[in-house]
């Protein structure tokens, strides 16, 4: 298969490797896919009172696209907000990278992690801050709908 | 052979160059030797026919068969399909019954099913966790409806051997023909159709330093073996294989088969020590490295090896110097991961960690160290990188987690 020079670097330089501390209140952690399938990201955000990502590192075991992809949105999603980062489409992840079309699944997975991430962020958090996004992330779904 | 600046090549398995020695043999048949060897009434028709039969006799030489008793192919695809479905249609109105086995190639297993589709009954033997089948379930399986066992010499995934003389000595003992897809064995390991009493085997050039696109089949002559062709034509091959025979690349057939024979025993010596080397080499250095199939009846050349925690196709795009296969599924657009592995009891998670390492006659001492540093060192950072090493570091069962599968 031959892949993008973007996907390529992302592989050989992967971008904010690590982990961080599951049980810091400031962290979330998203952990999707499957050994099984071939596939297992992890994805972590760490994020500001004022609810914005300062920083995010990743694990992953699957092939070069996923690292890529996983590698790819961690940079991307980090100075956003849990609303920007959660609207972060696979699409994106893809037409970035150039995946082909078998490796689009890889994609999703990045999708899925940093929603998971988020989504983990939000459970610990349990509905205070949260108001606010879930106003926001509401507003933002009618707007799609609309 | 001259290799500066190519990536290592370590993919024997999936073809082999062809041997220098064996294309010199081939090039007049390109050029000023070009008679069709069907022509009977001039010399050039002679000269070639003569160079088919010297090559016939050369493949028969190293498996122990009669000349007559060879015929010549496009490659072990098709000599598969004509023993299979060629056998198949003759007796199926007598025996109705397939054996063959759950790792066999996908040319054998589709033909096997097409035979299925016509009627037969096809029954897939399992193996075991080393790779190799049960005779005492193999002796089962037969019945008087049986017309045909299909048992591979030597798997092109994990390069196992099969025990084919016992195999052949149960099916002569029972009145049923036994077929093995050679491809992987031919010049590899000694062979003898009449000791193993194989009725049908089929070979392959490219895949012992022949040219691509020519094969054969050995058909037994006594007790005869008949088969239903598979296309129309002049009646060639003794009537079983129409068309007229690719001069030059049935003499490179040929050759390479003769180099073979005379160079197996060294050759087989010098890969044993290699992959010996290429195998301990990876494992003094890495934890968690786990061989599939059996490594005492394998051939020399094979390795195929999981990498728990790092993903098989990543691997190879980390080892840019090296080019071999890998079992993972994202290495085809299928995404199941490969059937050999599974069919082994190899769990899925594993079986996408894994690496065929192919070694063959042009592979160097100095190949294999490099190959094992930059397995090494590609394995070590992708464990890095891995939320399953990880995890594993921490003391958690990976199995003990409840995935999501998508």
């Amino acid at each position: 298969m031959s892949y993008s020079n973007k996907l390529i670097d992302h592989y050989d330089n992967p971008r904010n490797v690590g982990s961080m501390d599951k049980k810091d209140a400031q962290v979330g952690t998203g952990l999707v896919g499957a050994p099984a399938c071939g596939d297992v990201m992890k994805l972590q955000i760490k994020v500001t009172p004022e609810g914005i990502i300062e920083d995010a590192k990743f694990k992953t075991f699957g092939c070069g696209s996923a690292i890529a992809s996983s590698s790819l949105i961690t940079e991307w999603v980090k100075g956003k907000s849990l609303d920007q980062a959660s609207d972060i489409k696979n699409t994106e992840i893809a037409e970035e990278l150039a995946l082909p079309p078998v490796k689009i699944h890889c994609s999703v997975l990045a999708e899925d992690a940093i929603k998971a991430a988020v989504e983990d962020y939000k459970t610990k958090h349990g509905g205070t801050a949260d108001d606010a996004d879930a106003t926001d992330a509401a507003d933002a779904e009618e707007a799609r709908s609309a | 052979m001259k290799k500066a600046g190519k990536p290592i090549y370590l993919d024997y398995q999936a073809t082999t160059p062809t041997d220098p020695r064996v294309l010199d043999v081939m090039m007049p048949f390109l050029t000023e030797k070009f008679g069709n060897p069907h022509s009977r009434n001039h010399a050039y028709g002679w000269e070639a026919e003569d160079a088919v039969e010297k090559a016939r006799s050369e493949i028969a030489a190293l498996i122990g068969a009669d000349p007559k008793e060879i015929i010549f192919t496009s490659g072990a695809t098709e000599s598969n399909n004509l023993a299979i479905k060629g056998v198949g249609r003759f007796y199926k109105d007598r025996k109705n019954h397939i054996i063959t086995c759950a790792t066999e190639h996908k040319c054998v297993l589709e033909s096997c099913r097409h035979m299925g589709q016509e009627g037969c009954e096809v029954t897939y033997l399992h193996v075991a966790k080393n790779g190799l089948i049960d005779l005492d379930n193999l002796r089962q399986t037969i019945t008087d409806q049986t017309a045909l066992v299909s048992i591979m010499g030597v798997n092109n995934e994990i390069g196992v051997i099969q025990p084919m003389a016992e195999i052949g000595a149960i099916c002569r003992e029972k009145g049923v023909f036994f077929h093995s897809d050679c491809a992987q064995a031919v010049g590899k390991i000694p062979l003898d159709v009449n000791e193993m009493n194989i009725d049908l085997m089929s070979i392959s050039a490219h895949k012992v330093y022949g040219p691509k696109g020519v094969g054969a089949l050995y058909v037994r002559r006594k007790p005869r073996v008949r088969l239903t062709p598979l296309f129309s034509g002049g009646g060639q091959e003794r009537g079983m294989r129409s068309g007229t025979l690719p001069t030059p690349l049935c003499v490179g057939l040929g050759e390479a088969c003769a180099i073979a024979g005379r160079e197996m025993a060294q050759e087989s010596e010098r890969l044993h020590y290699l992959r010996d080397r290429l195998y301990l080499g990876i494992t003094d250095q890495l934890p968690e490295v786990y061989i599939n199939g059996d490594l005492d009846q394998r051939i020399p050349g094979n390795l195929n090896l999981s990498f728990a925690y790092v993903e098989g196709e990543s691997l190879m795009m980390g080892i840019k110097n090296l080019c071999v296969s890998s079992g993972s599924a994202c290495t085809s657009a299928s995404l199941e991961p490969s059937y050999v592995l599974r069919a082994l009891g190899v769990t899925e998670d594993l079986a996408h960690t894994s690496l065929r390492l192919g070694l063959g006659r042009f592979t160097t001492e100095e190949e294999v160290d490099a190959a094992v540093d930059e397995i090494v060192t590609q394995v070590k950072k992708l464990r890095e990188l891995s939320p399953l090493w990880e995890m594993a570091q921490e003391g958690i069962d990976i199995a003990s987690i409840e995935w999501a599968a998508h």
